[in-house]
């Protein structure tokens, strides 16, 4: 006969709905559901309402810089990223294949990064303006017209640079996808390759486009840094004045949630285009592409229109510190950058660990469960990928600044003593941000890692007598390493960059390299920071490379003859 | 009574219902094959027994013990099955070896592999225990898939279309070798297949499912050959010759002589199915004595074209006059076909191959 089971079979009887699995994933979605709603709770039941001050005052400057903001972003990362896409994807001209991965290089560089250095170089004191200066002997200001790289313009400028790569990417892998012969049926209808372009071609790429500017519009409201930096006056940096500066919570809190409207519309389109994009998806099958030669000037032209982004985006600035590095090399300062270097890894470390755990409980639960319950609820907490580090930051503050003065309150008339803040300023509360903010990373790529397993394992192991948890540690931990692995990466490298959560969060006498690097150059002294703002583009790096590697893995039609 | 009971069994996604009233026994040492179209819900069944799928309605009983019904839902793992993949869902990260030990975690290490190697010995894969999946073929997949799901000693087995991802040469030699194992093992077996021809060899009794998640018949393979209830089942090993005609008299009104019919159609006009193989032509009408069997008279016949299949061929053949005069019929005749050049060609019907049914 065979083995006795070892567990009574009444153990067997589950309960229907609320089991561990479900438990837990609703618990999590809670946890990140909570700093957002109590955003939007405090907005509507503010302790010192000053609503109608801000809409008198502040509020029509922070809408129009925002939505100003939004479509130059908008526009510069559409043209240079579609442009760009449909070159590498389409035409063969000097330095294709290396732009192909070089194109997303820039992504490395978090906005706030190269400003500080744009700054440095185009400002009234720095390199250029004083070379301008001898060279035709203008002796001042008044001599000669300069475009002021602190203002709005100069901050779309300097993130079009850095965000053009989401577009870039997502218009690229649409074009991929469209059926070569469909753009061939139109030219050979007679309509030349431009026009074939704009009415066949960009089309059907549109929902790939749409999700990809998207992503740069969320990240274009998230930004802290640059704005900051160039006093362009934002939801973002109005969220920390009114906080920080008029001292009002509530106020932070009525400008969050406005801000949460235009998130929510972003969301809509971004969710809105992903579903259409499976109708537009016309061809399943690659096709060898047929690289439109160009040649001569055009290819130069190509050439340049390539290497211009690359060049601006990431070439330059990382020369620039490179040189600062070693100009103001220094090896107390570099000491103490360590020690930031360390509080970031540290940091960084423990979320892309916990995001990764969480993924994994929250993928793993709906797969066995597959109940329209949790697909929600892992919705639900894949929401603060979209929203801002400013509006989180006000949400985990509120949070946890309630959760202590609950504690204390309670120590205080039960025990006679007071606790104090446990949460607010410790590392607990940024890391709840990071959390919060980067889920939708780790869970997307586990979700996907999962999906490849094919239910049959599942069913094999189960069958073969392992419970659910055996089944997950003996089966698909080992078979998902891989997707494991770049979660974690992802949301380390991004927790590494984030800078407005971490300013606000962080507990006293605690900095990481983005704070640090903001700190010193927001004090003018971008030199002394040019250390630590390089190892931040050298760890933005390291996802870009991994998607190099899939990008070089999956290139259809382009084996041969290449 | 040991062995799988499935009582009332109903499943729906949504508001399609998958299953019907589903009520059957595997006795234990028994083999049942569930033969139906694919989609008619028959792995959806085998699921529910697995405890893959949640019952809806109904009970499943496994040795006298209730694993599912209204209120009890036993988890897979705690049912002690078997149960076999069309993929055969070897885990890709594990050893041969290390697949097979895989449900033998209740046993210590020693008696684990000893009992794994046995099994792996039983399906002729001993040698191959070191290696790992993606190094072996589709055959060798499937016996490795095979000696894992035994080695716990399952009280019942279960496989889903076990033989599909194999082709065709490689099929019938798997099949017999896997049959061969269950046998030796002695264990309730359930098997899935659209395939009538595997449903005949494994089993020892047939289930026939319509697309409608209802079981049709039941019966060992030769009850499903011969005497399929209806003109579905009927249908299922493959294409048939198929007319309307009247019976009178208990003989069926036909160009192909005195054919006898059952009482309870006298006088109406039934639909009329014969098998490819259930026809014969010779060059000798019904009236010659060496040709002619029992119930006489062939109908002459125009050949319109052969083609031959390898160890047998498909004739096609029109009547030349009669009742059915003008009417077209499909034959299988063993080898190459070769009669047209020698004369008139009669067809004759086997009476053991002809099926009536009344007209719907």
């Amino acid at each position: 006969m065979g083995d006795p089971p070892t567990r009574t079979l009444s153990a067997g009887r589950l309960w229907r709905w609320l089991d561990g699995w479900t438990l837990a994933t609703l618990v999590i979605a809670g946890f990140a559901l909570v700093p957002i709603a109590a955003v939007v709770y405090l907005a509507f039941t503010p302790s010192d309402n000053i609503w109608p001050h801000l809409v008198s005052t502040v509020l029509a400057g922070y809408v129009t810089t925002t939505l100003t903001l939004m479509l130059g972003v908008g526009i510069g990362t559409l043209i240079i990223g579609v442009g760009t896409a449909w070159l590498v994807t389409m035409c063969r001209f000097p330095g294709r294949r290396i732009f192909e991965w070089g194109m997303l290089l820039p992504m490395a560089m978090p906005a706030y990064i190269i400003a500080y250095v744009y700054t440095d170089i185009l400002e009234y004191a720095g390199p250029l303006q004083g070379m301008l200066r001898d060279l035709f002997g203008w002796s001042g200001k008044r001599d000669y017209w300069f475009p002021e790289i602190r203002s709005v313009g100069g901050a779309i400028a300097m993130m079009t640079l850095v965000l053009y790569p989401y577009v870039y990417l997502l218009s690229r892998a649409a074009f991929l996808e469209q059926s070569m012969g469909m753009f061939e049926a139109s030219r050979s209808l007679g309509r030349g390759p431009w026009r074939s372009f704009f009415t066949v071609a960009l089309p059907l790429a549109r929902p790939g486009i749409v999700i990809g500017l998207s992503l740069v519009l969320m990240e274009t409201l998230n930004d802290f840094g640059t704005v900051d930096f160039f006093a362009v006056n934002t939801f973002s940096l109005g969220i920390f004045d009114v906080w920080l500066n008029m001292n009002n919570v509530s106020g932070a809190a009525q400008l969050a949630t406005v801000m949460l409207l235009f998130v929510a519309l972003l969301v809509f389109f971004e969710r809105y285009a992903r579903r259409k994009q499976r109708f537009h998806n016309t061809s399943s099958k690659f096709q060898a592409l047929p690289g439109f030669p160009l040649t001569g000037a055009r290819g130069l032209g190509a050439t340049a229109a390539c290497l211009l982004p690359v060049l601006l985006g990431f070439a330059l600035p990382t020369l620039v510190l490179l040189h600062y590095a070693y100009l103001h090399f220094d090896p107390e300062l570099t000491a103490e950058i360590r020690g930031h270097a360390i509080n970031s890894i540290k940091l960084s470390v423990l979320a892309g660990a916990m995001a990764v755990v969480i993924a994994i409980i929250m993928a793993y639960s709906a797969r066995i469960k597959g109940t329209k319950v949790l697909r929600a609820a892992s919705r639900v907490a894949a929401m603060g990928y979209a929203v801002p580090g400013a509006v989180l930051a006000v949400g985990v503050m509120i949070v946890l600044g309630n959760l202590d003065n609950g504690i204390d309150s309670f120590a205080r008339t039960n025990f006679g003593l007071s606790t104090g803040l446990i949460f607010s300023g410790t590392i607990a509360a940024v890391t709840f941000g990071y959390l919060v903010r980067f889920l939708a990373l780790s869970l997307g790529t586990v979700e996907v890692g999962l999906a490849k397993v094919t239910p049959s394992m599942d069913g094999a192991s189960r069958s073969l007598g392992r419970g659910a948890f055996a089944t997950m540690r003996l089966v698909h931990l080992p078979l998902i390493r891989a997707s494991v692995l770049t979660a974690v990466l992802l949301v380390f490298v991004d927790c590494m960059k984030e800078l407005p959560m971490t300013v606000i969060l962080q507990p006293f006498n605690f900095q990481t390299l983005a704070t640090f690097v903001h700190q010193y150059a927001s004090d003018e002294q971008l030199g002394d920071a040019a250390l630590a703002a390089l190892s931040i583009v050298g760890v933005g790096v390291v996802p870009v490379i991994l998607l190099s590697l899939t990008i070089a893995k999956s290139r259809p039609g382009h084996a041969v003859g290449d | 009574m040991q062995g799988l009971h499935m009582v009332a069994v109903h499943h729906a996604y949504g508001s399609t219902a998958v299953l019907n009233n589903i009520s059957f026994t595997v006795p234990a040492g028994e083999l049942v094959c569930l033969l139906g179209p694919s989609g008619c819900g028959k792995t959806t069944l085998l699921r529910i027994a697995a405890g893959m799928e949640r019952l809806q309605a109904g009970s499943v009983i496994i040795d006298e013990e209730v694993v599912a019904d209204a209120t009890i839902h036993v988890p897979p793992e705690e049912r002690r099955i078997g149960y076999m993949f069309q993929d055969y869902a070897l885990f890709p990260h594990l050893s041969v070896l290390d697949n097979v030990t895989f449900g033998l975690f209740r046993r210590d290490r020693v008696t684990a592999k000893e009992r794994a190697m046995e099994m792996l010995d039983q399906v002729g894969m001993a040698r191959h225990a070191a290696r790992f999946p993606h190094m072996l073929s589709g055959g060798q997949q499937q016996r490795v898939a095979l000696a894992r799901a035994l080695a716990p000693e399952p009280r019942l087995f279960l496989l889903d279309e076990p033989f599909s991802g194999l082709d065709t040469g490689m099929r019938s030699r798997v099949r017999a070798e896997t049959l061969a194992v269950l046998k030796r093992n002695n264990v309730a077996t359930l098997m899935v297949t659209h395939d009538p021809q595997e449903a005949m060899f494994m089993a020892d009794r047939i289930k026939v499912m319509g697309a409608n998640g209802r079981i049709l018949q039941t019966g060992a393979p030769a009850d499903i050959y011969h005497k399929p209830v209806d003109e579905y089942v009927a249908h299922l090993f493959g294409d048939m010759n198929m007319f309307e005609a009247r019976v009178e008299h208990g003989q069926l009104i036909s160009s192909f002589g005195a054919i006898a019919a059952d009482a309870a159609v006298e006088g109406t006009i039934v639909r009329v199915l014969i098998r490819p193989e259930g026809m014969t032509l010779s060059n000798t009408d019904g009236s010659n004595t060496d040709g002619g069997g029992p119930q006489g008279g062939g109908a002459l016949v125009d050949i319109l074209s052969a083609h031959l299949l390898g160890n047998s061929s498909l004739v096609r053949f029109r009547v030349r006059d009669g009742i059915n005069g003008g009417a077209e019929f499909h034959v299988r005749v063993p080898g190459s076909f070769d009669l047209t050049e020698i004369g008139p060609i009669w067809a004759r019907v086997d009476p053991d191959h002809i099926f009536l049914y009344p007209l719907a």
